[in-house]
Parts: structure tokens; C-alpha cells; sequence
């Protein structure tokens, strides 16, 4: 069998290539159902971290992927909505997506999972990508039942992984570093 | 572009419907963890950067579920004709040593990972990108973008044309050269199989002190950045040819029939 190829960091200069036109609107502003999901993402000092691509992950509103094996026939799939986002950070560190809630998704022993939207956080200075998972501030019921969201032990550390409401947004900001450290996970 | 509906049916065609029977029972088939190993450390110190951006606390390891054996589905939509040729995307040809960099996609197990998006960036054949934030003294190409992107193909195969990349100082610590070096991005079939990484060329003598190339410490891992001088790929009186497979995570094993 043959060996992974390991991971390098996506550097500085990842503008070249990476950031599409429109990727970052998983869908139309006049979706009903629109969300703006934001957030800031700083580093061990508190600097704002500039030349990060964060890419997201997600269900649509019913709790289907736009993915072969997610073979749900009885739950529908929305025409034009992939599921993938990727937005660059700005000058302040700053990045933004257009999308919507997703629905619940099956989690391991057949529980359903909260609704969750999976983070890839690259960047200059990250050899590896990071992985994190953005929850609703919405769902504190399902949130406390979460099979993944229960792993992480302390209450503060789960604190990193629930959205804020902001003003009609959600916000999530992303810390790589230091005090209010987001938890990362291994996948 | 396939309907993820359509993909569903095909692939159940051709390789079973483990995982589907696996989702509607709320299980999924992960992917392989033991192989991770090879990946460098957060925390580099060579590396200046790392030390303020590798996390602190422990990563907190998780099951795979539905969320992270499904990924993004690209189609063919966003490629253009000329996006795999870096050559071409001007009226006329940048300078540099022309090359071919070609090779195939390939999952834990060795098989083609098909119709998959690769993207590439490099700097020109002076060692400078084309990036506001590079201020390397070096002259900008009007003819080189450094950007591409193609779809492996169905037997993973994936083929792009350039220039030879140059090398390029850095500011991580005095006089700090980066290899050669061409940025790879990859997606594979699922968020788990997500993989950025960058191809080196065989004998660059700046190896040594390359902290982002060392930070893979074992050296048979490193060695799978390298690629290849590919006689059979160079083409006579135009361009020198280089091989790069790139292997992405593996499944884990199929539960045993009951």
C-alpha cells in the first residue's frame, strides 16, 4: 500500500490560487433562511491572523450532503446548494459566508447529531490544517446531546465550538493560540 | 456536472453499498488515523511562524461521522481550458525552464481517486509570486500568474504545464532560502481527506535548511514531497517532464461479512 503524501503549510501566498469568485456564498442573499456566518481569527498574541483560508463543511437545511454517501432518499436535496465554502481572511482577519442552518445529520449509534457546520483552518505558520466545528447558540438541548461537542470536557472549551448571535449574524471568531483557545480536534 | 443522486447510484454499482447501509444505520466507514503520523508537528520552532499559531491545548480526537466522510463535489464547471497551463494564461510565455508536472491522485489503498479537484500556485522562474505581499527584489513576470487547477482524470491522473519555480529568501532567520517548491491543494473524496501540501524537485541543495520541508521529520515521508525527473514525460526539443503521486488517507478496513 502506498504511503500518504504529508501535509505543508498553504503559506502566504495561497491568494493566487485558492480564494474562487462567490465561494463564500453558500447561497443567494434573498434565500429565505439567509445567514451571515463571520468571525475574526487571531493568533498567540492577539493579532489578527491575515493570510488565513478558512474552508466550511455542511449539510443543507433538511440535513442532507451534497455527497454520494449520504444516500438518504428521505431527505430531500436542494438544487445549487454544495455544502463547501471557502473565504479568505481580510487585512483585519476577518472572513464572512452567506449560508444557512444546516438540519441534524446522523452521528455514530444511530443519535443525530446538532447542527454543525465542519471548519478547515489553514494559514501561514500551520504545517498541518486545523479542524473545528461551528454549533448554534439555538440548540442547547441537542448542543448538551452531542456526541462530538461531548467529547470535549471542559465547559470552557465547549464554549469555543457554540456560534454567538451578532447582531443578526452569527459569529464565530477562531483563536489558534492562547487565552480562549478554540478546541481543535483530530479527525 | 453528475447529480450527487447520480454519484450515489454509480458508485453504489460499482463498489458496493457498505457505506450507504453503514450511513442509513447512522455508522459510517472513517478513515485510516495510523498513517497521520508522518504529518509535522503544530509546533515547529524552526519554523518562526508556528510558534504563535500552533494551538496550545491538545487536539481532542474524534470519531469519523456522516459529516467528515462527505466532502465537497466539484464538477468540471470552474475548470477553463487553460487553467492547467500556466504557459498560457498571457499573450505571451513566461520566462523560465518550461516543465510538465504530472502524476496521479491515489487513496490509501493504491486506487485512482477520480474527477477530483487539484489546484496548484508557484512562484515564477525568478522566485517571486505574484502577491502584494511578496518583496522579494526579484522581477515580476507579466507573462506568469502562478496559478492552476485541474480535475484528476479517471485513473487519478492529473497533468499541468509551467516553469521551474525559483528559489526565494524568506525572513524566517538570516539568510533563509526556501526550496523550490509548487503549492498543491487537494480534496479527495471527504472532508477527512483534505490535504494541502507542496511538491520540491529531486536534489535541490537548499533542502538542508529548509524548516518547512524538515519539519516532516521522517526522512522516507519527506522524500514523498520530492518529485521525480520523468524521462518518458519529457518531450523532445519543448519541455522536461516530472512525476508527483500523491497519496491521500485510506479507508478503513470493510467490516467483516456476517
Amino acid at each position: 500500500m502506498p504511503s500518504l503524501t504529508p501535509s505543508q503549510t498553504i503559506g502566504p501566498f495561497l491568494h493566487i490560487e485558492l480564494p474562487y469568485e462567490g465561494e463564500e456564498a453558500l447561497v443567494a442573499p434573498n434565500h429565505p433562511g439567509a445567514i451571515r456566518l463571520l468571525g475574526t481569527v487571531t493568533d498567540g498574541q492577539g493579532d489578527a491572523v491575515d493570510d488565513a483560508l478558512i474552508e466550511i463543511w455542511q449539510a443543507n437545511a433538511a440535513g442532507r450532503y451534497a455527497h454520494p454517501e449520504d444516500s438518504r432518499q428521505d431527505v430531500p436535496l436542494e438544487d445549487g446548494f454544495t455544502g463547501f465554502g471557502r473565504c479568505a481572511t481580510d487585512h483585519e482577519g476577518r472572513f464572512e459566508f452567506l449560508t444557512v442552518k444546516p438540519g441534524p445529520v446522523p452521528g455514530p449509534d444511530g443519535r443525530m447529531q446538532a447542527p454543525h457546520i465542519d471548519v478547515s483552518v489553514f494559514a501561514r505558520g500551520l504545517l498541518n490544517r486545523l479542524v473545528t466545528r461551528i454549533y448554534f447558540p439555538d440548540e442547547g438541548d441537542a448542543n448538551a446531546a452531542d456526541p462530538v461537542l461531548s467529547l470535549v470536557e471542559d465547559e470552557a472549551g465547549r464554549r469555543t465550538l457554540i456560534a454567538d448571535q451578532d447582531d443578526g449574524a452569527l459569529r464565530f471568531d477562531i483563536r489558534l493560540q492562547g487565552e480562549g483557545e478554540t478546541t481543535f480536534f483530530v479527525i | 456536472m453528475t447529480s450527487p443522486e447520480e454519484q450515489a447510484t454509480v458508485k453504489d454499482e460499482k463498489e458496493g453499498t457498505v457505506a450507504s447501509e453503514l450511513t442509513r444505520n447512522g455508522g459510517v466507514l472513517g478513515y485510516r488515523r495510523d498513517d497521520l503520523e508522518i504529518n509535522p508537528p503544530y509546533l515547529y520552532p524552526d519554523y518562526a511562524s508556528t510558534r504563535t499559531r500552533a494551538p496550545k491545548r491538545p487536539l481532542v480526537p474524534m470519531p469519523h461521522t456522516l459529516s467528515e466522510v462527505t466532502g465537497p463535489v466539484y464538477g468540471d464547471t470552474r475548470i477553463g481550458e487553460l487553467d492547467h497551463d500556466l504557459t498560457r494564461q498571457h499573450e505571451d510565455e513566461p520566462i523560465g525552464e518550461r516543465i510538465i508536472v504530472h502524476g496521479r491522485l491515489l487513496d490509501g489503498d493504491g486506487k485512482p481517486v477520480r474527477n477530483s479537484l487539484v489546484e496548484i500556485w508557484q512562484a515564477n522562474a525568478g522566485g517571486r509570486y505574484r502577491h502584494q505581499g511578496d518583496q522579494h527584489p526579484a522581477p515580476l513576470d507579466p507573462n506568469f500568474s502562478g496559478g492552476g487547477r485541474c480535475m484528476t482524470d479517471d485513473d487519478g491522473h492529473y497533468e499541468f504545464v509551467t516553469v521551474k519555480p525559483g528559489a526565494y529568501p524568506w525572513q524566517n532567520n538570516p539568510n533563509a532560502w526556501r526550496s523550490r517548491h509548487i503549492h498543491f491543494s487537494l480534496f479527495g473524496p471527504a472532508f477527512a481527506t483534505r490535504l494541502v501540501t507542496q511538491m520540491f524537485f529531486p536534489g535541490d541543495p537548499l533542502f538542508f535548511q529548509d524548516p518547512i520541508f524538515n519539519s516532516v521529520r521522517d526522512e522516507r515521508a519527506r522524500d514523498r514531497m520530492i518529485s521525480s525527473y520523468d524521462h518518458d514525460r519529457t518531450v523532445e526539443e519543448w519541455a522536461l517532464g516530472y512525476r508527483y503521486d500523491i497519496v491521500l488517507r485510506g479507508r478503513e478496513a470493510t467490516p467483516m461479512e456476517e
